[in-house]
This record gives C-alpha cells, structure tokens and sequence, in this order.
C-alpha cells in the first residue's frame, strides 16, 4: 500500500472529517496488514490519540474500543473465562505477540478479513459494533454492509452471556492463515454454527443451525447430520492454501467436533 | 515528515515517508541488529520493543512509532550478554541472526509475565522463527536466564 499523507487526528470529529474529504483517505488500524494491499491511500488516518484504547466492563457487557490491540483483548481475564474463552482463543491464534501487540480491534473488523480468526469467534457470541454516524449494530450486519459512506468504528460491545463455547483454527503451519476456521456456541439449546475462511469471510451455517435448533435431542446422529447440512450450505472454495473439497471435508469435521464439545 | 523517535534514550529525529517502516528507517540509522527477515510478520527477527512491548518493525509504520521509545539490542546489552552465555552453554547459537530479536522478545516477556510457565514460554516466543536450533536448546537457555533472575 502506497500512503501519499498521514494525519494524526485528536478527535474523533477531526478523524471523520479528514475521512469525508477524499474517497482514497483511509482510517489506519495497527497497519499490520498493509502489506496486503497494492492500493494507494491519499492521506492514512491514525486514531491513536482519540483515546480510543479502553476495554470496560459493565455487568452485562465488555465494551472494547477500536484501537485496542488484540493482544489487550487477548490478556483480559473477563474474556478469558467467557464462552469457553473461544475469543481469546482465536486471537491467540494470531501470529506472534509482536504482531499482536500491532493489530488494533477496529481494523481487524473494517477489513473484513476473509481470513479473520477473530471475526468467527465474535460472530459464534453476541457481538455489536458501535459505528461513529451509523451508530449501534450487529456484527453480522455490520459485516453485511456495502454502504458507500464511510464511517469510523468507535467500539465493539460483547454481551456477557452464559454458554459453551468452540473455536478451532485449521492452518497449515504455525504463523500461517487459516485453511478453514470454526466458531460454535451453545447457549441453553441454541446453537451457532459460524465457518470462516473459507475461504470467503466467515458466516452462519444458517440451514444447520434451524435443523439443529429444532431437534429435541442432539445425539451424535444429529451432529452429523447438522455437518452435512453445513457442508452443503456454504459456499466453499478454492485457493493457494486449500481446495474447495479439502476444506468442505474439514469443516464438517470440525464442525461435528464443535458440537461434541459443546453438548454436554 | 519529520518525526521525533527516542531510539535507546536518544531522541532522534529522522525524515521519513507516510508508507516508510520502522525496520528501514531504524536500519538507515546504521543499527543494523535489527534484521531484516521474512517482510510479512511472521518471522520475528526485526522484533523491537516499543514502549517495552515486542511489536515487528517490518510491520509498523515510522509514523506510528513518534512520540514512542524504542529500544534494539543495543539498549539492552547487558542482559543480552547474560542470555548469550546461556545460549553459548546450552548450544542454542548457530548463525544467531534471530539472537536480538529474541534476546528482546523475552525481555518483554518478563515484564508482562510473572514466573513464565514453559507453556507460557513457549507461547510467547511463537512468533520468531529459528532456522538452526529446533528451539529446545533456545528454551532451555532462557529458562536457566529467567532462574538466574529469581
């Protein structure tokens, strides 16, 4: 990525006016993936010093703000005990800590990274995203969005609730991408099943989680056939990493181990 | 644009481009224990300590480093000579171009981590790559430089 500017704005309105002025003005996260892109950026917009880098808890939620890197969200002990630990988990997955220590919470949502292992896990529990103008909205909307108005992620808000939880990672070698990455919850009976990389963003198995949520019973009969219905679902595909049929394979196997685990 | 970095207790100021890393801007500077690896994050020899914590210079831009301290190899000389003795007994040394950077990746490591578990060692040290030793010999070594410590 090519950046003609950078501005270093000190208030969230100064950050969304500069925004406004360019279509190629960008906000900058931790700038860890930058690499990835061959684009040209006007001026890159850093929020370091709009104060942006709190996680508070309130007692229903954990509200964490955008330029909170991953290692914080890593470290809090709140979300190490919550759902299993599945979000701290999958960004734990994330390279080495010096990377971590780089990737800020809000650009690891704006990019929508198709090869994201914290948007599975945040999509498998009850996550909103708090945008500047478009204010409060579910991840899965947000993920959805092709608004052409840009806007600033101000903060992501989790709710605390009870459940179980699964988070696995399928990559290659250490450092590497995910091959496939799968989130599954449990909140008293309701499932939700949530495959990412695939290598397309993550998203709800939606037809696995209506057959699953409907059964009285969740033998290991239903699992399977809760994998195959996701297998079939989802779109899969192709790329330097893996197949589309290795990774369908793999994800109903992970998927069916996701459910194991969270059935008890 | 003109930037103001403390680069081992020195405020320095350097000139750089918006899309300039901290790897080349601190490798111009002649400090070359910074070593220039694999560009893409993963391997971890051009880790440096940003305000005491490890981040990849190959990753992070100059400007996000102003106003920071920054510290290489250079800054910590004395406890890289007691983890040199160690990786010299324990024959976790061969071409040693991943030295600083780990050197610096477990100095940080013992500031965020109180009594570091082996799993937390190795947790820890995951993001930089050796090509020469296997990391046994290296894991041992920092385990017998953090006793020395107690």
């Amino acid at each position: 990525m090519e950046i003609v500017n950078y501005f270093k704005a000190k208030t969230i309105e100064e950050a969304y006016e500069k925004l406004q002025e360019d279509k190629a003005n960008l906000i900058i996260g931790g700038g860890a993936w930058l690499r990835l892109s061959s684009k040209t950026v006007e001026t890159a917009i850093d929020l370091e010093h709009v104060g942006l880098n709190q996680i508070k808890e309130t007692k229903d939620t954990i509200e964490i703000d955008a330029y909170v890197t991953l290692r914080e969200v890593e470290k809090n002990e709140t979300l190490k005990n919550l759902f299993s630990g599945i979000v701290s988990k999958g960004v734990n997955g994330i390279m080495g800590v010096a990377l971590r220590n780089l990737v800020t919470v809000g650009g690891s949502i704006a990019g929508k990274y198709s090869f994201s292992d914290f948007i599975t896990p945040l999509l498998a529990v009850n996550t909103e995203v708090v945008m500047y103008k478009a204010g409060k909205m579910p991840l899965e909307d947000f993920l959805k969005l092709r608004s052409r108005e840009k806007d600033i992620i101000l903060k992501i808000i989790i709710k605390k609730e009870e459940m179980l939880g699964y988070y696995y990672k399928m990559k290659k070698t250490g450092l590497d991408f995910a091959v496939v990455n799968v989130g599954i919850t449990n909140q008293d009976g309701h499932y939700k099943i949530i495959v990412g990389a695939r290598p397309s963003l993550a998203t709800f198995a939606v037809k696995a989680m209506e057959f699953i949520n409907n059964q009285k019973e969740v033998t290991e009969k239903v699992m399977e056939e809760t994998a195959k219905i996701a297998g079939e679902e989802l779109k899969f595909g192709t790329n330097s990493k893996a197949g589309k049929e290795y990774r369908t394979e793999l994800a109903k196997v992970y998927i069916r181990r996701g459910l194991k685990e969270v059935t008890k | 644009m003109r930037i103001n970095i403390e680069v081992n207790g020195n405020l320095k100021t350097y000139d750089v481009a918006p899309d300039d890393y901290l790897l080349d801007t601190l490798r111009a500077d002649n400090i070359f224990s910074i070593k220039r690896g694999c560009e893409t994050s993963s391997c971890g020899v051009c880790t440096v300590l940003m305000d005491g914590k490890a981040v990849q210079s190959c990753t992070i831009l100059s400007v996000k480093a102003e106003g920071h301290k920054i510290t290489t190899i250079e800054g910590h000389q004395k406890e890289a000579k007691k983890l040199s003795e160690h990786f010299g007994h324990q024959g976790a040394d061969q071409c040693g171009y991943c030295n600083s950077a780990l050197a610096l990746t477990v100095h940080a490591m013992k500031d965020e981590i109180k009594e570091p578990t082996n799993e937390d060692i190795k947790e820890y040290l995951v993001g930089n790559l050796c090509r020469c030793t296997g990391y046994e010999a290296q894991h041992r070594a920092i385990k017998l430089c953090l006793e020395d410590d107690e």
